[in-house]
C-alpha cells in the first residue's frame, strides 16, 4: 500500500518533537483545568480525544500524496466559505461570538480550517503563475480576493484574532513567493492606508482591548484585567516555578480563559523561566525543522505549502506567547499544542500531517 | 544544490527569503526569552509579592427563582435567603484548629469537615453546612476572628409561604446532575447550579430560572471580604401565574380536612385548573433545603403515601360516576330513549349469579333520569349489557378516559377503560358478559383518576369541549410586565348530539336538586348545582353480612366520589372530590364538602365582583403576622405582586 521509501524517509524528528509538545500541552491543560470542571468528562480529557482525532486525520492525510492535494485545493476553499457564511447564518453563539456550528452534539469552528484553506489555496495560485522576476500588483488581486472573503466573514463573528492570523498568512506567503519591489511598495502604502478601515470593523470590545494595550491599568477590572493577570502569572513563576497543580493564579481562577487563550500563563506560572525556555526552545526548533522541509521539498506547491503550515504555526507561537507576556495587545489567539479547543488541535494536526507529507515524499 | 533546484522551478531567492524568515522568528523568539527574564527573574519576587496579595476572590451570585404567583398574583412560592457556611483552605492560617472552632459552632463532626473540604482544590471554597439557623449565623459572624477561612454567603431557597398548601403542584427543585450538563441544552448551567426536576418547577423551569451573576470580592489574607472590586449583575427568573385560586384552594383545603384523597376545581370553559388537592400534602419544605435522609425515608415508607399526588397518580374504580358515560354512549347509540323504563326489584339475575342493585328493596321501574338520579345498578346492568363492553369502551375514550389528560405534571397516569382486546391480552381469556355489569356501574376493570373524572365532567358541562386542563395562565416579568399568556387548548370533542348532553345535564342536576337524589347533600341555595355520586366498594360483601362501612378496618373501607358542576345551565366551575377509604358513599361523604366548596367560590365569585378585595388582603396580612413568629430573616415580603389585573382572558372558543 504505502511506498517502502516512504517509511524510510519519515521524518520521525517533526513527528517526535510533535508528540513531545503534545504531551507537554496535555499535562499543562490537566493542571489549568484541575480546578472546575464543565461537565463530568475533564477538560484535558476531552482535548486528548481531539488529539487522537488528529493523529487519526493525520494517518489519512499521510495516505494520499501532497500533489494529488493541489487539484481539489479551490474546493477545499470554496468548502471552507461556505462553512463560514453557514456560521453567520446557522451558527451557535458563545462568549459574544458567532463562531461555530454545530454537527450532532458537537460544535467546530470552521474558521481554523479556512487557516488551512487559504494556504491550499495560495499555494496553488503561485504554483500556476509563474513569474522569475517577483510578483507584479495585478497578480496579487486574486489571493488578495482570497484572504479577503474569510478575513471578512472572520471579522463578522467576530473573532478578530483569526482574521489577524489569515491576513499574516497571506502576507508571509506572498512576501516568501516573492513580490516586486515597486509593487510592495504601493501595498505596504494601501495596507497603511485601510488601517482606518479595519478600525470601522471592529466590535466595541475589540478596541476597547487594544486600548487597554496601551495602559492596561486604566481599566485594571475590565478588559486590562487580563493583561494584568496574565503578567502577575508569568512573573511569580520566578526561575523555577510554583509546581504543578500549584499555580495560585490559574488555580485561583483570575483569568477566565487561561485553558484556551492564556494557557502559556499557567505554564510559565508552575514551571518558570525553566519550564518556559524549553517550551519556546521547543517550538523554535519546530519552526526551524519545518523551514528544512520547505527548503527540500523540490517542488513550487509543497514548497509554499510546506512554508504557509511553519508560518501558520509560527505566528500563532509568536502572538499568543507576546500576548500572555504583555508584549501585544489580548487577540484570541491560541497557542499550538497547549491551547484546548477541538477544531484548533484539528487544524494543527492536519498542517503537520501535511509537513509529514511533504517531507516523506521528498525525493519521489 | 536544492538552490538551483529552485530557480528551475519558479521560486527564486526562496532559501535566502527562508533565512529571512528563521531569523524573524529567532528574533521573536529572543525577544520572548528578554521578557521572560524580564518578567520571572528581574522582577520575579516582585510579581511573586503582588500574586500573594493577589486575593481577589470569585464569588458566584445566585440568581433569585420566579415566583409562583396565583391566578389574582398572590405568593404561592417564593424565595428566602438562606445562609450557606464555606471554608477556604488556602485561608485557613490554622487548619485544624478553625475546624475545631467552626465544627462546634454549626455542629458538624471535624472529621466530616475535614473530609469535605479535602476533596476540593484548598483555592475553591467548600461549602460545610447548608442553610444554617439565624442563631448559628450570629455566632458564626460574632466568632468572625477564630474562622480564618469560613465565609457565609447567602443564597436564595425555595420558601412556601402557605406551607403545605397545594404542595403536589410545585414539585422540587434540586442540583442539576452531570448527566444533564453533559447531554447539553443546559447553557448557562454550571456544576451545583439548580434546576427544576418535577412538578411546574421542571416544566416552566426556563422561565422561573434566573441569570446568575457573579462578584469579584477583594479579601484580606484571612479570605474575609475587603470590597467588593466588581459586580456582574443577575437577574431573577420570571414568575409563573398560575391558574389556582388561593382563596379557592384554602377553602377547598379547610372543607376536605386531613382526609386522604384529592380534589381539583377546573373552569370548564378553557380548562383552567383553579383548586388541586392531593391528601395527605407533603411539606415542600422538604425538598428547598437538603434532603435528609431519615425525613425521606419516613416519606417513602409512610403507608398513606404522602408522595403520591393522588389527583393525577391515584387510579381507582369511579364507582357509579362512570354511569354518567354508560348512559351517553346508549343515547347516542340508540340502546334506550329517554322513555325506555327497566325494572328494578333490587336485583338482576345473570347466568348463574343475581347482580345486587345498591338499594335492597329496589327502585321499581325507572327510566334514564330516574336511572341517574337515584343511582341505579339494576337499570345500568341491563343497558350495559345491550351496549356491550367495547362500546362502552369507545365512548369512555370519547370522554378522555384511559389517557392522560396531558396537565403540566410528571407521571401523570392513564387510568384503565377494559375492552376485549384488552383482556385478550392482559388475561390471554376472552371477555366475561358477566365483567360488563360490574363495569357499567364503574366496578370493574375501569380506574380513572380523579384529574380524569373532573375533565369528563367538565366536557360535558360545557357542551362538548374537551379541554386540556391548565396550570400556568401567564408568565410576568420581575417588573409585573406580562410576557406570555397561554391559552386554553381543546384537545378534543366529544361529539355528542345536543339532546344527549341535554338529558345528562338536566339528570345530574336532578341528582343534586330533586328529592330521592343521592346528592342533596351538595344543594346550593341560589345556584343550580349539577353532579353524580360515586361508592367504590374495595371488598364485595353479600348482602346478608354487610357491614356499616366505618366499621370496616380503613384499608377494606369503600371510596367515596363526587364529580360535580355549576352552575348546571352555564357553569363556571367543575369540581372533583374523590375520598380515599372513606367508608362512606359518594353522597353522604364526597358531596358534602364539593358543597361547601363549590359555596364558596360563589361567594368568593361574587365578593370580587363587588369589589371587595381589601377583605381579602386584610386576611392575607393576618396570616403573614400569625406566621411571624416562625418566619425566618428574611427581607422578602409575601405581599401581593401588583399585577395587571385581569390578565387577558383567552377567548372562549367553542
Amino acid at each position: 500500500m504505502i511506498d517502502r521509501r516512504l517509511i524510510t524517509n519519515f521524518d520521525w524528528t517533526l513527528l517526535g518533537s510533535t508528540l513531545l509538545l503534545i504531551f507537554l500541552g496535555v499535562l499543562n491543560l490537566y493542571s489549568a483545568s484541575y480546578s472546575f470542571s464543565s461537565g463530568s468528562t475533564p477538560v484535558f480529557l476531552k482535548q486528548v480525544y481531539y488529539i487522537l482525532m488528529g493523529l487519526a486525520a493525520i494517518l489519512v492525510i499521510l495516505q494520499i500524496d501532497y500533489k494529488n492535494l493541489e487539484r481539489y485545493a479551490y474546493w477545499i476553499y470554496g468548502f471552507s466559505v461556505l462553512l463560514l457564511v453557514a456560521v453567520l447564518v446557522v451558527g451557535k453563539t458563545g462568549g459574544g461570538a458567532r463562531r461555530w456550528i454545530g454537527i450532532g452534539g458537537l460544535t467546530y469552528q470552521p474558521s481554523e480550517l479556512m487557516k488551512l484553506s487559504l494556504i491550499l489555496a495560495l499555494a496553488k495560485y503561485f504554483h500556476n503563475r509563474n513569474n522569475i522576476g517577483g510578483y507584479q500588483l495585478r497578480e496579487l488581486g486574486i489571493p488578495f480576493l482570497l484572504v479577503g472573503a474569510p478575513t471578512i466573514l472572520i471579522m463578522k463573528q467576530p473573532d478578530l484574532g483569526t482574521a489577524l492570523i489569515l491576513l499574516s498568512l497571506f502576507v508571509t506567503v506572498v512576501l516568501f513567493a516573492r513580490v516586486r519591489l515597486k509593487s510592495l511598495i504601493i501595498a505596504g502604502t494601501l495596507a497603511a492606508g485601510s488601517v482606518p478601515v479595519l478600525w470601522q470593523f471592529m466590535k466595541d470590545y475589540q478596541k476597547k482591548r487594544l486600548m487597554t494595550f496601551l495602559n492596561p491599568e486604566f481599566d485594571a477590572l475590565g478588559s486590562g484585567y487580563h493583561i494584568i493577570q496574565s503578567k502577575i502569572a508569568v512573573g511569580s513563576g520566578k526561575v523555577l516555578g510554583k509546581g504543578f497543580l500549584s499555580g495560585t493564579q490559574s488555580q485561583l481562577q483570575f483569568l477566565p480563559e487561561h485553558h484556551t487563550d492564556f494557557i502559556f500563563s499557567v505554564l510559565a506560572e508552575e514551571w518558570g523561566f525553566m519550564g518556559s525556555m524549553v517550551v519556546v526552545l521547543g517550538f523554535l526548533f519546530f519552526i526551524l525543522w519545518g523551514v528544512s522541509i520547505a527548503k527540500e521539498c523540490k517542488d513550487k506547491f509543497g514548497t509554499l505549502l510546506s512554508f504557509g503550515i511553519v508560518a501558520m504555526i509560527a505566528w500563532h507561537f509568536l502572538i499568543n506567547i507576546g500576548m500572555v507576556v504583555g508584549l501585544l495587545p489580548v487577540v484570541g489567539v491560541p497557542l499550538p499544542f497547549f491551547s484546548y479547543g477541538g477544531s484548533f488541535v484539528i487544524t494543527i494536526m492536519m498542517g503537520i500531517g501535511l509537513l509529514l507529507n511533504i517531507r516523506m515524499r521528498r525525493f519521489m | 544544490m536544492n538552490m538551483e533546484l529552485y530557480s528551475r522551478e519558479g521560486i527564486s531567492g526562496a532559501p535566502s527569503r527562508l533565512f529571512i524568515f528563521s531569523t524573524i522568528v529567532v528574533i521573536g523568539a529572543l525577544i520572548i526569552f528578554t521578557r521572560l527574564w524580564y518578567l520571572q527573574i528581574l522582577h520575579g519576587d516582585e510579581y511573586r509579592q503582588k500574586s500573594e496579595n493577589n486575593r481577589i476572590r470569585i464569588r458566584p451570585v445566585q440568581a433569585g427563582r420566579g415566583m409562583v404567583l396565583d391566578r389574582y398574583g398572590k405568593v404561592m412560592v417564593d424565595n428566602r435567603p438562606a445562609f450557606d457556611v464555606f471554608m477556604l483552605r488556602e485561608d485557613a492560617k490554622d487548619f485544624k484548629g478553625t475546624i475545631m472552632n467552626v465544627s462546634g459552632m454549626i455542629k458538624s463532626r471535624p472529621e466530616d469537615i475535614e473530609a469535605t473540604v479535602r476533596r476540593d482544590s484548598p483555592f475553591i471554597p467548600v461549602r460545610i453546612k447548608k442553610d444554617i439557623d439565624r442563631d448559628t449565623l450570629a455566632t458564626l459572624l460574632t466568632n468572625k476572628l477564630d474562622l480564618d477561612g469560613i465565609t457565609v454567603s447567602i443564597e436564595p431557597k425555595r420558601s412556601y409561604p402557605h406551607g403545605t398548601l397545594a404542595s403536589h403542584l410545585f414539585g422540587h427543585i434540586g442540583e442539576i446532575t452531570e448527566k444533564q450538563l453533559d447531554g447539553g441544552g443546559y447553557e448557562g448551567y454550571r456544576m451545583g447550579s439548580l434546576i427544576g426536576k418535577s412538578g411546574l418547577e421542571s416544566k416552566y423551569e426556563t422561565y422561573l430560572r434566573g441569570v446568575d451573576g457573579g462578584k469579584y470580592v477583594e479579601v484580606d489574607a484571612a479570605g474575609r471580604e475587603v470590597s467588593v472590586l466588581k459586580e456582574v449583575d443577575s437577574y431573577p427568573g420570571n414568575n409563573l401565574v398560575t391558574t389556582i385560586d388561593l382563596e379557592l384552594q384554602r377553602v377547598a383545603e379547610d372543607a376536605f380536612k386531613d382526609k386522604a384523597g384529592a380534589v381539583v376545581a377546573m373552569d370548564p370553559r378553557n380548562g383552567e385548573i383553579l383548586a388541586f388537592i392531593s391528601s395527605p400534602a407533603i411539606n415542600p419544605d422538604i425538598f428547598a433545603g437538603p434532603l435528609d435522609p431519615q425525613e425521606w425515608n419516613s416519606l417513602i415508607n409512610d403507608p398513606m403515601k404522602p408522595l403520591q399526588n393522588r389527583a393525577i397518580q391515584s387510579q381507582y374504580p369511579p364507582g357509579s360516576t362512570y354511569k354518567t358515560f354508560v348512559a351517553a354512549a346508549a343515547l347516542e347509540e340508540g340502546i334506550i330513549t329517554k322513555d325506555t323504563a327497566f325494572h328494578c326489584n333490587g336485583g338482576y339475575k345473570f347466568g348463574n349469579r343475581v347482580y345486587r342493585c345498591w338499594k335492597k328493596e329496589g327502585h321499581g321501574s325507572v327510566s334514564l333520569h330516574r336511572a341517574l338520579v337515584e343511582s341505579c345498578d339494576v337499570y345500568f346492568y341491563q343497558v350495559g349489557l345491550k351496549l356491550g363492553i367495547d362500546r362502552i369502551a369507545e365512548y369512555s375514550r370519547k370522554f378522555g378516559l384511559g389517557e392522560p389528560t396531558g396537565i403540566e405534571l410528571s407521571d401523570e397516569k392513564s387510568g384503565n377503560i377494559p375492552d376485549k382486546a384488552w383482556r385478550k391480552k392482559r388475561f390471554g381469556s376472552p371477555w366475561i358478559e358477566g365483567e360488563t355489569l360490574s363495569c357499567a356501574i364503574g366496578q370493574g376493570f375501569d380506574l380513572v383518576t380523579p384529574l380524569q373524572l373532573l375533565t369528563a365532567y367538565a366536557a360535558l358541562a360545557n357542551g362538548g369541549s374537551f379541554y386540556q386542563p391548565h396550570l400556568a395562565k401567564a408568565i410576568v416579568g420581575p417588573d409585573g410586565k406580562v410576557l406570555e399568556t397561554f391559552q386554553p387548548k381543546i384537545k378534543k370533542r366529544l361529539d355528542l348530539s345536543p339532546e344527549t348532553v341535554a338529558l345528562l345535564k338536566d339528570a345530574l342536576q336532578g341528582v343534586v336538586n330533586e328529592p330521592g337524589g343521592t346528592a342533596r347533600s351538595a344543594r346550593l341555595e341560589d345556584i343550580t348545582v349539577g353532579g353524580k355520586t360515586g361508592t367504590t366498594q374495595v371488598v364485595s360483601m353479600r348482602a346478608d353480612k354487610r357491614v356499616k362501612g366505618q366499621d370496616l378496618p380503613y384499608w377494606f373501607r369503600d371510596h367515596a366520589w363526587f364529580a360535580s358542576f355549576a352552575p348546571a345551565e352555564d357553569p363556571r366551575i367543575a369540581l372533583v372530590v374523590f375520598i380515599e377509604h372513606s367508608g362512606h358513599s359518594g353522597g353522604h361523604a364526597a358531596a358534602p364538602i364539593a358543597g361547601k366548596i363549590l359555596k364558596s367560590f360563589f361567594d368568593l365569585e361574587k365578593q370580587r365582583k363587588e369589589g371587595t378585595q381589601g377583605e381579602v388582603k386584610v386576611e392575607v396580612e393576618r396570616e403573614a403576622k400569625a406566621e411571624g413568629e416562625k418566619k425566618p430573616v428574611s427581607t422578602v415580603s409575601h405581599s401581593p405582586i401588583p399585577l395587571p389585573l385581569p390578565i387577558p382572558d383567552s377567548p372562549e372558543s367553542d
